[in-house]
């Protein structure tokens, strides 16, 4: 469903990405797994749109859609959490919600069935619908900015990162959502340093060193690799 | 107490259009992190439509909305000719583009019709004078004072109640996200254009209402408040905007009143003194915007 060909990423002169090639398939969920600075964030904002792609092509559903606008890879079914938990601050909770189902706005009926589906899976944003996310926990941010994303009714999720700087608990309670979106049917492509918690509910594995694709395989055959905290340590 | 209402009235109708003039400084700015050069020239837009249709025997509330019209418009051009093109290339660009489209709509103006001031067809309304609880106040001054009351709640409504406005406010925060949730950056920036384009055209009305008379240099004066407004207010804030609008126009006025005569002329001066103090007491103005966002 998703594909990625010999794709790469520069800053300026800094090559983040150099030639990744990795598939995502219907209803698959794929864990892209690497230490800080691997270039999986600039994969996963290459692939959104967020940022130009240096060199080869990302395939949705067969089409060419590299380097297309954000807006676009929205409208072609594709949500994306940032790992920087983009909340709209000064924006209500009610509000950044509305933003997700920016393209679906004429459909007001079915924004408000697919609200009511947010709220029953975070009860939590249903009671703060009407303070500014600025406001909210870091947890509570996370929550929203996935409920956000699913507020466009994506067939393919880009999750970046989302357990980082929060509580165990709380990572918890975010698999168990991730697990459940995975069950709903939805395609998947995680980025996570939590290697154990993310191997535990992903379909396959990728891995990345320095911007290229080192190891690929299923969470039993990565946790299997011996050099795997070698991958992560820079041995 | 004739004289409490006279200052109150000359604070809120002087900071009424400053506040307008700011706030579609500040909606630009909020959202393109640029100042738009050529704002001034929307405000010269809307005053030469009036000069060029007052011949036409239409009336003058027609006259007033095509000239609002023909600011939306230009506010749209520039979007068009200065940002659009440089938009995501560089800042520097765009503050060129923004200055050379600034300098084109004003030698259009001097080449076109004349460097003299030109009148500009007013109702009789504009001239008269009404008399409140012992103070004689011009009309325009009331009219003024309505129009920005209107206009900030119609800004506020749009910006908090409709999805564009709502789209406008997070693209002013995390542009790069809105564009995420699949909001369309052209569209925004389009919109916010003719928002400023707008109020610049209302502004524009109100302001020439006072002197009677267009000028091909007309804008520059708007944006220097407008500019100012806003750094007082917070670059990022819409609020801020609205309130740095109405201070400096407190400032301005109790200056008017108090200073000797032979000093009012160094009244600017005194204005920009008091700014200066204000920032260095609030650097980042008084109402910090939403945490910063990336410009694109």
């Amino acid at each position: 469903m998703l594909e990625t060909r010999d794709l790469a990423v520069s800053y300026g002169a800094i090559r983040a990405v150099r030639g990744i090639s990795f598939t995502v398939g219907k209803g698959e969920l794929v864990c892209l797994l690497g230490a800080n600075g691997a270039g999986k964030s600039s994969t996963i904002k290459c692939i959104a749109g967020a940022l130009k792609a240096a060199g080869g092509s990302v395939l949705l559903d067969g089409a060419d859609v590299t380097s297309a606008s954000p807006e676009r890879m929205v409208r072609a079914g594709m949500a994306t959490v940032p790992e920087t938990r983009d909340v709209f601050p000064d924006l209500t909770v009610a509000e950044n919600l509305l933003l997700g189902s920016y393209i679906h706005r004429r459909d007001t009926a079915g924004n408000r069935e697919n609200l009511e589906r947010m709220h029953e899976l975070f009860p939590r944003l249903a009671e703060r619908s009407a303070q500014p996310a600025g406001t909210l926990s870091g947890g509570e941010q996370q929550m929203l900015v996935i409920a956000r994303a699913l507020m466009s009714r994506p067939r393919v999720l880009l999750l970046d990162e989302p357990s980082l700087g929060l509580a165990p608990a709380i990572v918890e309670r975010i698999f168990e959502m991730i697990a459940r979106l995975k069950e709903t049917g939805l395609t998947i492509l995680l980025v996570e340093q939590n290697v154990h918690q993310a191997l535990s509910v992903a379909d396959r594995a990728y891995v990345m060193r320095l911007g290229s694709m080192v190891l690929s395989g299923t969470p039993d055959e990565i946790r299997g690799a011996s050099d795997l905290s070698a991958l992560y340590l820079g041995g | 107490m004739a004289f409490a209402i006279q200052f109150a009235i000359d604070v809120l109708s002087l900071g009424g259009a400053y506040a307008l003039m700011a706030l579609g400084l500040v909606i630009i700015y909020g959202i393109l992190r640029l100042v738009n050069f050529a704002y001034g020239e929307l405000i010269m837009v809307a005053g030469y439509t009036m000069f060029l249709t007052s011949g036409s025997g239409l009336p003058w509330l027609v006259m007033a909305a095509f000239a609002v019209v023909m600011a939306i418009v230009a506010g749209i051009a520039t979007d068009y000719a200065a940002f659009r093109p440089v938009r995501a290339k560089s800042v520097t660009a765009v503050l060129i583009t923004s200055f050379a489209f600034s300098n084109l709509l004003q030698n259009a103006a001097l080449l076109f019709i004349s460097p003299r001031p030109r009148n500009v067809p007013l109702p009789a309304i504009f001239s008269q004078t009404v008399e409140i609880g012992g103070a004689i106040t011009p009309i325009r001054n009331l009219i003024t004072i309505a129009a920005s009351i209107v206009l900030l709640a119609l800004v506020a409504w749009l910006m908090r109640k409709t999805t564009l406005g709502i789209a406008m406010r997070a693209a002013a925060t995390n542009f790069t996200m809105a564009r995420m949730l699949g909001v369309p950056a052209n569209l925004i920036i389009s919109s916010a254009f003719a928002l400023s384009g707008f109020l610049a055209g209302v502004v524009g009305i109100l302001w020439i209402g006072r002197i009677g008379t267009v000028v091909p240099g007309i804008g520059m004066e708007p944006l220097l408040v407008a500019f100012i407004a806003t750094v007082i207010g917070g670059m990022r804030s819409l609020p801020g905007a609205v309130l740095g609008g109405f201070l400096l126009a407190l400032i301005d006025t109790t200056l008017n009143y108090t200073l000797p005569q032979d000093l009012l002329k160094f009244r600017d001066a005194f204005t920009f003194s008091l700014v200066i103090l204000i920032l260095l007491w609030q650097p980042e103005g008084l109402l910090k915007g939403p945490a910063s966002g990336q410009r694109t």
